[in-house]
């Protein structure tokens, strides 16, 4: 097969933002072609992806490009996720409005883009940072798209010291590579011994470099200020696909090494439960919606890690099983989540769109002006937490048979210890679905809570055709999640190098349950048909005339309603041994209290309360040693020679 | 044969719920000293409720009259999952428990979301504490069948509850025992019983289920009723066959199946009368004390 399309992938999107900047003078056109540029690539890239899924593999060495299944399954939402984003910026950002500012996103969107297909389809380890570099310089520039504002700035650096720091680490991680396999060909690297300081080395540094990039529990602190200060296309395609490249990465790499040791395996399902349970905790304590999305993400990423780490362990312990359900579980979710997270962000942006604001005490009773958005959201909503008939109980679903399946493991086996995955799995569900019912709850239900919501008005249809798809694509997979699976197995192969004989068993079983889970879904909609019908029967439902009862007080009051932050606050009280919020409450006395306020933030733990500190701390040092040998620049050039003697020293001494 | 038992046990499933909620009322009536409503009256009640018309808030959108709906819906299709005694279920397969445990929370999700629509501060109080309480009680629960699953060496309700559970009370007694008792306390908080809420409560700041279907009345308030019941019944339903899990004659298990299922109510009966509701701030405790129980159940399993 040709590599024609790929190549279309990579160049069409990257190239899409020229069209924007040179019809600067006609926006609306300019717009136009560069969304169907990107638009045209995804399309290729989705063929690609499409043909690798339904067997076979490109390559082309001489390029340093391979796609097999594993990339195929990260492509495949990379595109559409981006397309879909690309389409609503047309109603969300329309250049014709904002200029200049949008010719850059247009440019810088595209980019990201492109950079996000090279890195997935890269087959050489310096493609791969060229693709990955790319991406998170454009994704800088487009977090900083409205960087007059303070917040926007601060975000955006936070976020472009972050991605350094990763890439740091995979210069490191390749450079070992390198030594150890003679090439920067992932080819040739394939099958380096798993054992030794070497691979621990590596596995270390592609935890450090991915694990910020995906942001797992504790280097997620770049990633909820960073999604919250972008636009909103840019953070649907920022949190349901971007941070995915950091999963792919650890995939891409740990495929590589022949039996890796059941310490990594460990050392996901670790850190991918600590993420799962503490960003759902941190989103529930947010009152800003998009920044209660993203760290939503941090716990989706937690699930993802366990699908992951169980797949390792699978492959440690030669249980194909463990790695069918793990790997099909973990790159099930890669694409859900892609799915109902963008839709979410799109969402949240419409109603920022609509009202102005993304505080979620300031909204309220949505459902009325917004009615197709608040449907739409709804089903994201439930999909995120889990919930059939939609498609994140499926990939949740693998993943929890796959830590039931280490439960049938003999009596002292360690392994069957995994099975604490489930009450985890099941916590985090939980938690999940609390914090869903409090967001649309709080924004879409109810009567408004500020003059924001009330003058709201429905998105434009460019707005919502896109998200109409994501939902859409929603349902289809969680109606027929066996038809997915088929994929899955390919990926899981890939990245196994298992032969796919011992991966089939598995893979029948789960496709038997997941017919099942059809099965049901089938009934639940037949069930939810026939009590419509019964309803419809019974007397068709009186329109609305009186009002809430209020204990016998008549006249709601919007503000004695409950807020987003009273919901929450039984649970997050649960979790005050990781989460900080800042405020106290007013004093209030006497018979006639005096005016009084009440306010409260939440601070990132990692970010606010330890980095932060921690780098004015370090600036202090810095400036008191610059007091002591800086100033004079014959102290400068003795500091440099005492470095360069005291690293020879290091060095012959070694 | 197999067939028209399936049918015979789903015609159960549908027709017998609201009489557990009689059993309960004439226990607690007894208990009372009253002789208490008759046994049938919670039939009547849903027969009331669904000629009624209903009455809707200016607030309300299609959210609130979805609730009872899909809640009832997704209480029913989890009812496909259980066995009754002792035969295969309507659909099983492997992993089977966790569509059921969801297809509970979907239930919840509807219905707490019905309650937000109303934009009563009462009713987001009540949702709150739904939530809550229910993101405890679901580790719990999950904690109680992977007990169960491994006691039995399958991992579908019906092979849980089925012809291998005697078995495994004879190999695996202690642990299947302190399961059982998690599963009791996690069906009166999921059913808001006491300790964890008093369904005759007449203070909306103390309710928790009730208060959430406050503004609901009419036939949308027999469907929520009506849910309720069913949700009882298959807790009871799971108990029953983990606590009497020993017959195996066709007709005679079938028997103390049902038998138990009234036993349950009896016992939910019991515990209304002889308990005061818990404070708001200690059900977490109960709820996480249950978790304790059941993973000591689990660590006697695994070593």
């Amino acid at each position: 097969m040709t590599l024609v399309p790929v190549l279309g992938a990579i160049a069409l999107p990257a190239a899409s933002g020229l069209a924007a900047a040179a019809l600067r003078a006609r926006p609306a056109a300019g717009q136009a072609l560069a969304c169907a540029a990107l638009c045209a690539g995804a399309a290729l890239g989705v063929a690609a992806a499409g043909t690798v899924l339904l067997g076979g593999e490109l390559s082309a060495p001489a390029l340093g490009l391979r796609l097999d299944a594993l990339s195929a399954i990260f492509l495949l939402p990379i595109c559409a996720v981006s397309a879909l984003g690309a389409v609503y910026g047309l109603g969300y950002y329309p250049q014709a409005e904002h200029g200049p500012r949008a010719v850059r996103l247009q440019l810088f969107y595209g980019l990201a883009t492109g950079g996000m297909v090279l890195l997935v389809v890269a087959g050489h380890a310096v493609v791969f940072l060229v693709g990955w570099e790319v991406m998170a310089l454009s994704g800088f520039l487009l977090v900083h798209t409205d960087h007059e504002r303070a917040e926007v700035q601060r975000a955006a650096l936070v976020y472009l010291a972050a991605t350094h720091v990763g890439t740091l680490a995979l210069f490191a991680l390749f450079a070992l590579l390198r030594q150890a396999a003679g090439s920067f060909d992932f080819a040739a690297m394939q099958g380096l011994p798993g054992a030794g300081r070497l691979a621990a080395s590596a596995f270390a540094l592609a935890l450090l470099g991915f694990g910020v990039k995906a942001g797992l529990m504790p280097l997620h602190f770049w990633l909820p200020g960073a999604h919250a200060a972008a636009p909103s296309h840019v953070s649907a395609v920022m949190s349901g696909v971007l941070i995915k490249t950091g999963i792919y990465g650890l995939l891409r790499v740990t495929g590589l090494f022949a039996a890796p040791p059941a310490t990594w395996g460990t050392a996901l399902l670790l850190l991918g439960g600590a993420s799962a349970v503490l960003g759902v905790a941190f989103a529930l304590a947010q009152h800003d919606l998009k920044r209660l999305l993203a760290y939503h993400s941090v716990e989706n990423i937690g699930i993802i890690a366990l699908g992951t780490g169980l797949a390792l362990l699978g492959r440690s312990r030669g249980e194909p099983g463990l790695v069918v359900l793990g790997l099909g579980g973990a790159t099930l979710h890669v694409v859900n989540h892609a799915l109902f997270k963008s839709l979410l962000f799109l969402g949240a942006g419409a109603v920022q769109h609509a009202t102005g604001t993304r505080e979620l005490d300031l909204l309220g009773g949505l459902a009325r002006p917004m009615r197709a958005t608040a449907v739409l959201f709804l089903v994201g909503a439930a999909a995120i937490s889990g919930l059939p008939p939609l498609n994140g109980f499926v990939s949740e679903w693998l993943v929890y048979m796959g830590f039931l399946s280490a439960l049938e493991r003999g009596g002292g086996d360690l392994l069957a210890f995994a099975a604490l995955g489930v009450p985890a799995l099941a916590l985090v569900g939980g938690l999940a679905a609390a914090c869903f019912v409090k967001v649309v709850g709080v924004v879409f239900l109810g009567t408004p809570r500020s003059a924001h919501p009330r003058a709201a008005h429905e998105a434009p249809r460019t707005m919502l055709v896109p998200m109409a798809i994501l939902a859409a694509a929603c349902a289809a997979i969680g109606l027929a999640p066996a038809a997915a699976l088929p994929a899955l197995v390919r990926a899981a192969a890939a990245w196994s190098r298992l032969p796919p004989e011992l991966l089939d068993g598995a893979a029948a079983r789960a496709g038997a349950g997941a017919s099942r889970v059809s099965v049901a879904a089938a009934a639940l909609l037949v069930a939810t048909a026939g009590l419509v019908l019964l309803r419809r029967r019974l007397g068709a439902p009186r329109a609305p005339d009186v009002e809430t009862w209020g204990c016998a007080f008549s006249g709601p009051l919007p503000r004695a309603q409950y807020t987003g932050s009273s919901f929450a606050e039984l649970l997050v009280r649960r979790f005050s041994w990781a989460i900080f919020p800042r405020g106290a409450a007013p004093r209030l006395g006497g018979a006639f209290p005096a005016r009084a306020a009440f306010h409260t933030e939440v601070p990132d733990t990692v970010l606010d309360l330890a980095l932060a500190p921690a780098a004015r701390g370090f600036r202090w040092l810095a400036a008191r040693a610059h007091l002591l040998f800086l100033r004079r620049i014959q102290f400068q050039v003795l500091l440099v020679l005492a470095t360069l003697l005291a690293i020879l020293a290091w060095g012959f001494g070694w | 044969m197999l067939l028209l038992r399936t049918v015979l046990h789903l015609a159960a499933l549908l027709a017998l719920p609201p009489l557990l909620l009689g059993v309960v009322n004439r226990t607690k009536s007894i208990f009372a000293g009253r002789v208490g409503p008759p046994l049938l009256q919670p039939y009547l009640d849903l027969a009331k409720l669904l000629r009624k018309g209903a009455v809707y808030s200016r607030t309300t959108t299609w959210v609130f009259r979805a609730g009872p709906i899909v809640g009832l819906a997704a209480v029913a299709s989890a009812g496909l999952l259980l066995s009754m005694g002792g035969a295969p279920a309507a659909l099983s397969f492997a992993g089977d428990f966790v569509l059921f445990a969801y297809l509970l929370g979907l239930a919840r999700f509807a219905t707490a979301l019905a309650a937000l629509d109303t934009g009563s501060a009462f009713e987001g109080m009540g949702a709150a504490r739904e939530v809550t309480f229910a993101s405890l009680a679901e580790p719990a629960l999950f904690l109680c069948l992977l007990v169960l699953a491994r006691a039995t060496g399958t991992l579908s309700l019906s092979g849980m509850l089925g012809p291998a559970l005697p078995g495994a009370w004879g190999s695996a007694g202690p642990a299947l025992l302190l399961a059982a008792i998690a599963v009791f306390v996690i069906a009166l908080a999921e059913n808001s019983r006491i300790p964890v809420d008093d369904p005759n409560t007449h203070l909306e700041l103390t309710m928790i289920h009730e208060v959430m279907v406050l503004d609901h009345g009419g036939p949308d308030l027999a469907f929520i009723l009506y849910g309720a019941s069913l949700k009882l019944f298959l807790f009871g339903a799971i108990l029953s066959r983990l606590v009497l899990g020993r017959g195996d004659g066709a007709l005679a298990s079938e028997a103390l199946f049902f038998l138990g299922v009234l036993c349950f109510a009896v016992g939910v009966g019991v515990v209304e009368s002889v308990m005061a509701r818990l404070r708001i701030v200690r059900v977490p405790q109960l709820l996480v004390g249950a978790s304790v129980l059941s993973v000591f159940a689990l660590v006697l399993l695994l070593r």
